[in-house]
């Protein structure tokens, strides 16, 4: 099997009494961005530093091509670690060759590439600075050149995009999506629901160290209930009450947002609409990726 | 794209040796200690071609105690210069420190004037003196020959047969042995401390992470330990032979070049002993902590064993440099980096304890070295509060 596909399987991790993974499992597929979404604690980064090795697992395996990933293959790996991470007093140019080198570039070749995406990244004229001098963002920049420049076959990133001005998350969205388009498997976790929605080909909602829902946006959005907005101005208040199989979402001016539960007809929602007076908007919609987070989140919660 | 494990711990040592001697702070410190030898050699130089501990002056009716006060003041390890005053003169160079006494009277007794007091080495110069002339003044009311006397009781010594030959000390290896000492000191303190320093560097910076995602904590922990180990042999080789050539040239160190040699050998080979054992116990200490604030208290512990055996070393050696005690301390591995050097400088140390003191260094390193990549790997990842030694021994 050479699909070069990167699968986590079963991972559990417990710190004492604490379980920070149970039975995490997902894979990303070659040439796919993976979202992997969250609140805080939930296990992202955990995951991610054992598929870097860097953490060890209770149980589980982490597997790339068919393959159990060893050393070898974590130099393969661009990483990003959330808490970022240079040495302060060191040259970005000379840093960045460094790191190249130790995921057993020769230096040559390690020159090279610094050059290519320091330049890329828009901090090629600050090669021969320290790091410590730079501003956060070119810091930033620098960091997401640490992953990339040894050319990795996977990319785990951690929050890459949190503290980037929008010229930065444009830069980097596009170096993802063509990293993804050479056939390298990219997951990167965020809290920046739209942008993973935009972004991603596929997303992973996790609660409590498990993964709880995972596929296309798409799939996702489509699994959730079905969502109505009515702008019916003269509607009074209370006017879905009397419909059958409607839940009141919220009103907002002459806006009202419902929620159809099972086998609920549409039709009849818009007839009592129209009872009430003129209707200028009915519309179906699907909930937003944010929406959905704030459900699976929340319903756990309440499990 | 392949790293092999001896390839990541080059890489690493590499970055260390590149980053440290690009560092202004070491440039200048190595210049400094180099400078301060050199000083120090011209200034024993000087001291040593004046060489006189008191002068003294006489008025005319003593002149003929001149001579005989010189010789009963080297018979203690005095020099002491003569010159004749006049009366006139004689209280004003005592007031303005020219001389350090001046002796005067009619030549019958000793009897000198200083400014307040008599320095207690010059007092028992004086007090032989006076002790003689007045065996000479006997002597001779006696009807003897106060010259023929003192003859024969020069002549006169005791005859020792020593069941085994003692070791002499050559007070040039004695500060040999001490120059040494510091220099081992100052290099275990510096270098050792830069390795804990690294350390929390990269965990302060989080940079670690990194590091570890492609290689493994033993080779990162080993390159660091080598790539300062290195360079502190370049600027511990760098001073030791800028130091010996200084006071060779200079005429202040007479001893042979190949025993000059020899203590810059053993000085390099006990300096790479005691440098892997310390500086792989404060890399472990060092990943205990979080905070570059932090790092002197946690290596402090291990700190201690070198200061220790540093006081031990000059506190004792120059005035007993066959002691009993540093003999057997300097044999323990932990006070053994600090204390073999030096009295390897000295000399008069049999062979089977030099061999074993090293080989129990030697020993012990592997076993620090499997006990602080335990530590290491533990707590290298946790930030935070200073990780327990216990909990990051336990660990899996």
């Amino acid at each position: 099997m050479s699909d070069r596909r990167l699968e986590i399987e079963g991972l559990s991790k417990r710190y004492g009494e604490t379980v920070a993974l149970r039975e995490m499992t997902f894979d990303v597929r070659a040439g796919e961005l993976f979202g992997f979404v969250g609140s805080n604690g939930a296990g992202k980064t955990t995951t991610m530093r054992i598929v870097l090795g860097v953490l060890s697992a209770d149980a589980g395996t982490v597997r790339w091509d068919g393959e159990p990933v060893t050393l070898e293959t974590r130099r393969l790996i661009g990483y990003m670690p959330e808490e970022r991470g240079l040495y302060p007093k060191m040259k970005v140019g000379e840093q960045l060759t460094y790191l190249a080198q130790l995921h057993g570039m020769g230096a040559a070749a390690a020159r090279r590439a610094t050059e290519e995406w320091t330049e890329r990244l828009g901090v090629a004229p600050r090669r021969d600075d320290e790091v410590q001098k730079l501003s956060l963002g070119n810091q930033q920049r620098v960091q997401l050149a640490a992953a990339l420049v040894h050319d990795p076959r996977i990319l785990v990133l951690d929050e890459p995009f949190s503290g980037l001005d929008p010229v930065a998350v444009d830069v980097m969205s596009e170096v993802l999506r063509e990293k993804a388009s050479h056939g390298v498997p990219v997951v990167f976790s965020s809290h920046q629901l739209d942008l993973v929605q935009r972004l991603c080909d596929r997303v992973g909602i996790v609660r409590s160290g498990h993964m709880e829902a995972c596929g296309t946006v798409d799939e996702l959005r489509t699994g959730g209930a079905d969502r109505l907005v009515v702008d019916a101005p003269q509607a009074p208040s209370g006017w879905t009450e009397s419909v059958p199989g409607v839940k009141l979402l919220g009103r907002h001016g002459t806006r009202t947002e419902l929620e159809l539960l099972d086998g609920t007809d549409d039709q009849a929602v818009l007839k009592a609409a129209l009872a009430t007076g003129p209707v200028h908007e009915f519309a179906r919609r699907r909930p937003s990726l944010t929406e959905l987070f704030r459900s699976v989140v929340t319903e756990g919660a309440r499990r | 794209m392949n790293l092999s494990g001896w390839g990541a711990i080059r890489l690493v040592a590499n970055r260390e040796i590149t980053t440290r001697l690009q560092s202004k702070a070491f440039r200048i410190s190595t210049a400094v200690m180099i400078l301060l030898l050199i000083a120090l050699t011209v200034v024993i130089k000087l001291i040593g071609s004046n060489g006189s501990d008191a002068t003294v002056g006489y008025t005319a009716p003593n002149a003929a105690l001149a001579a005989p006060l010189q010789v009963s003041a080297k018979a203690l390890g005095q020099n002491v210069n003569t010159r004749q005053v006049t009366e006139a003169q004689a209280q004003q160079a005592v007031r303005d420190g020219s001389l350090d006494a001046v002796l005067v009277g009619d030549g019958t007794h000793v009897q000198v004037v200083v400014k307040k007091d008599l320095d207690s080495d010059l007092r028992n110069a004086l007090t032989v003196l006076a002790n003689r002339l007045a065996l000479d003044q006997q002597i001779a009311t006696l009807g003897g020959n106060p010259a023929q006397v003192n003859a024969a009781v020069a002549s006169a010594h005791v005859e020792v047969q020593p069941l085994e030959q003692p070791k002499q000390y050559n007070s040039q290896q004695l500060v040999l042995g001490i120059i040494a000492g510091v220099l081992i000191y100052l290099s275990l303190m510096i270098n050792g401390q830069s390795v804990a320093q690294g350390v929390v560097e990269e965990k302060t910076s989080r940079v670690v992470e990194l590091l570890l995602a492609t290689i493994r904590p033993w080779q990162l922990m080993a390159g660091k330990v080598l790539g300062i180990g290195a360079v502190g042999l370049l600027q511990i080789l760098a001073i030791a032979i800028v130091g010996v050539i200084a006071a060779l040239t200079t005429g202040v160190l007479t001893i042979s070049v190949s025993a000059a040699a020899g203590t810059v050998i053993w000085l390099i080979v006990w300096y790479l002993a005691g440098f892997l054992m310390y500086s792989i116990v404060f890399a472990g200490l060092g990943a205990l902590v979080s905070r570059q604030e932090d790092v002197g208290g946690a290596v402090t512990p291990a700190l201690m064993f070198v200061i220790a055996g540093y006081v031990v070393g000059v506190s004792v050696l120059p005035s007993n440099p066959g002691s009993g005690l540093v003999e057997i301390l300097s044999i323990i591995p932990v006070f053994a980096p600090t204390l073999m050097p030096m009295r390897l400088a000295m000399g008069g140390v049999p062979v089977w304890e030099a061999i074993v003191s090293l080989g129990l260094v030697i020993a012990l390193i592997p076993v620090l070295i499997w006990l602080t990549g335990r530590i290491y790997r533990n707590a290298v990842l946790r930030t935070g509060a200073k990780v327990k030694l216990r909990e990051a021994l336990s660990a899996s």
